[in-house]
């Protein structure tokens, strides 16, 4: 039984995507939930350690044996919510690792419900993540 | 090899008279003038906006930008001081070098000239690397104004982020990196510079709020038209602008009147064909971005806001079934709902209430972001007062979405640093050469 409820699921869609992507840069892969204009709003893929994070970034949890990441800030407004990491057809314009391949991760979002609310996976800083 | 051409002309062009890069930058608003309509109409298919925007906004503030730069270059004028009678400090101006230069899908010509006009009229060769959504108009703009400027001055690498950015921003041999975009490349590029010890400027987006106080409805006149009209700006270019007016924070004494006429407004709004004359919205750039808008469509809804209007793509027929075409949409909920924290980058405004004037502040200022923001109103001490209070870093008072090359432009908070437009922009693409001068002949008695 699984004893915490995660703050960020993912499709079947994207975890086909995600098993491409590592096999093609033979490497794991991390994610960051971007905000701001243009591609914001948007998680962005990379190769692990290629995004450098910080004490000011929370650890939301593994997806599909990627960490995902996003900003303390933006945390704060988003937490209430659970996200599905999905994917698009469609083109990006960012630096994510997937864009080549025609295609965009995107969040689907729904609330958690009280209940769910106190089960939910506990967060840790970047800052905490790196000194694991 | 981008960079080898423009590092080997940035050796000449560093050295050009500011009349010469003046000319140059004169001549090519000319060519742009001359060939408006060809650019609007590719910027409209470029990108799926609609043509009359591209028409009487875009390309002309092009041209504008161009020749306002070509002015402020002649004017400019480095300063000397007198330490003191026999000591002189000249502080002059050096461009930076070969720049780089990231532009956004939303504006692909208009922000491709936001960069490339100071950057040219300070002396530095760039290369600039226009979106992959949006390459077509600025390749034909280059066709046009290609022979203008000497070879490898100003360069253009087209390809994905991964794959053509990324390369660029973290180059050793650039001298500085501007972005538009958003927070997470942002951070990336600004890594990349931290290990080449090169400067960045970012803008990087915003959820702007747009503040009606109560005044705004004392009469049913021209003011209040323009300040419905000011509410509805939201839909301006689908959305897909950094300072779209995403959030109307309305007096609850008017909310009524004042977003009956909004509602009323918005829904008025023609959408079609982009090139068609008559269409006043267009289609989103992109699929993903469709979907993301979707998806904030279903988070709203969740959240428990209220639609007003719209909240859900536009079933368009005559061929436009499949076009990301979305209904301008009017969210009504409070400000802590995430469809009034995120960029969501399409035709959706949320609209809360408020009941004071500080009460009005803290919510314009409860966002992560800080690059525009809007205030109406008749009451002379407000209209200086509260934008004074605003953590943005364009106040539109009394209008919205005007963008004259001769006022800066940029975030406050995490919209990012710099700015854009204004002659202030030239001291991002220079540095000061500080030459101390000592006219004694005396030594100074240390050794």
């Amino acid at each position: 039984m699984q004893k915490y409820i995660a703050r960020v699921l993912v499709s079947e869609e994207a975890k086909v995507i995600i098993d491409k992507i590592k096999d093609t840069h033979k490497n794991d892969l991390m994610f960051h939930q971007s905000g701001g204009c243009c591609d914001g709003s948007s998680p962005m893929c990379f190769e692990k350690g290629d995004f450098i994070v910080g004490g000011s970034d929370i650890w939301m949890g593994e997806v599909y044996g990627c960490d995902f990441f996003m900003n303390e800030d933006q945390f704060d407004y988003w937490k209430h919510t659970q996200l599905t990491l999905d994917v698009v057809p469609g083109r990006g314009s960012s630096f994510s690792i997937e864009i080549p391949m025609g295609i965009r991760f995107m969040i689907r979002s729904r609330l958690f419900t009280t209940e769910e609310l106190d089960k939910l996976i506990p967060v840790i800083t970047g800052e905490e993540y790196l000194a694991r | 090899m981008a960079l080898d051409a423009a590092h080997e002309a940035f050796k000449s062009w560093s050295k050009t008279s500011p009349a010469e890069r003046s000319k140059l930058l004169n001549k090519i608003a000319d060519v742009i003038e001359e060939n408006l309509e060809m650019l609007a109409r590719i910027e409209t298919v470029d990108n799926g906006k609609a043509l009359r925007e591209t028409r009487a906004a875009d390309l002309p503030l092009v041209i504008d930008h161009f020749r306002y730069f070509a002015g402020v270059i002649r004017a400019d004028e480095s300063t000397i001081s007198e330490h003191d009678e026999n000591t002189v400090s000249i502080a002059l101006h050096e461009p930076l070098g070969v720049v780089a230069q990231i532009i956004p899908w939303n504006f692909p010509l208009l922000m491709a000239t936001w960069k490339m006009a100071p950057a040219l009229a300070a002396g530095c060769c760039t290369i600039v690397k226009p979106a992959e959504q949006t390459p077509t108009s600025i390749m034909v703009l280059m066709e046009l104004i290609g022979d203008i400027l000497p070879p490898g001055v100003l360069n253009v690498i087209t390809g994905f982020g991964p794959e053509a950015g990324k390369p660029l921003a973290s180059s050793k041999r650039v001298a500085k990196v501007s972005f538009t975009g958003e927070t997470t490349t942002g951070r990336l590029i600004m890594q990349y510079a931290s290990e080449n010890l090169v400067p960045v400027t970012m803008e990087l987006g915003g959820k702007s709020p747009n503040i009606f106080m109560k005044s705004v409805a004392d009469a049913d006149d021209d003011f209040f038209d323009k300040a419905v009209e000011g509410a509805v700006l939201f839909a301006l270019n689908q959305g897909e602008v950094c300072t779209c007016p995403s959030r109307i924070l309305v007096h609850e004494d008017i909310y009524d009147v004042f977003m009956e006429r909004v509602v009323e407004r918005t829904k008025a709004i023609k959408m079609g064909n982009p090139l068609a004359e008559d269409t006043m919205m267009g289609a989103q750039s992109s699929n993903d971005q469709l979907e993301k808008i979707m998806s904030y469509m279903d988070i709203g809804k969740k959240e428990g806001a209220q639609i007003l209007c719209g909240g859900d793509r536009a079933g368009l027929n005559s061929g436009l079934e499949t076009g990301y075409y979305v209904q301008p949409t009017i969210f009504k909920g409070n400000n802590k709902m995430r469809v009034f924290q995120e960029e969501i980058f399409g035709p959706v405004v949320s609209v809360t209430t408020f009941k004071t004037t500080e009460e009005a502040i803290e919510i314009a200022n409860d966002t992560m972001y800080g690059l525009g923001a809007g205030l109406w109103s008749r009451d002379a001490h407000e209209l200086y007062q509260v934008p004074r209070a605003i953590q943005a870093g364009r106040v539109w008072v009394n209008c919205y979405h005007t963008y004259p090359a001769h006022a800066p432009f940029g975030g406050y908070k995490k919209s990012g640093f710099g700015r854009e437009n204004h002659l202030m922009m030239l001291a991002h693409y220079r540095q000061t050469k500080n030459m101390l001068i000592s006219y004694d002949k005396k030594k100074l008695g240390f050794f």
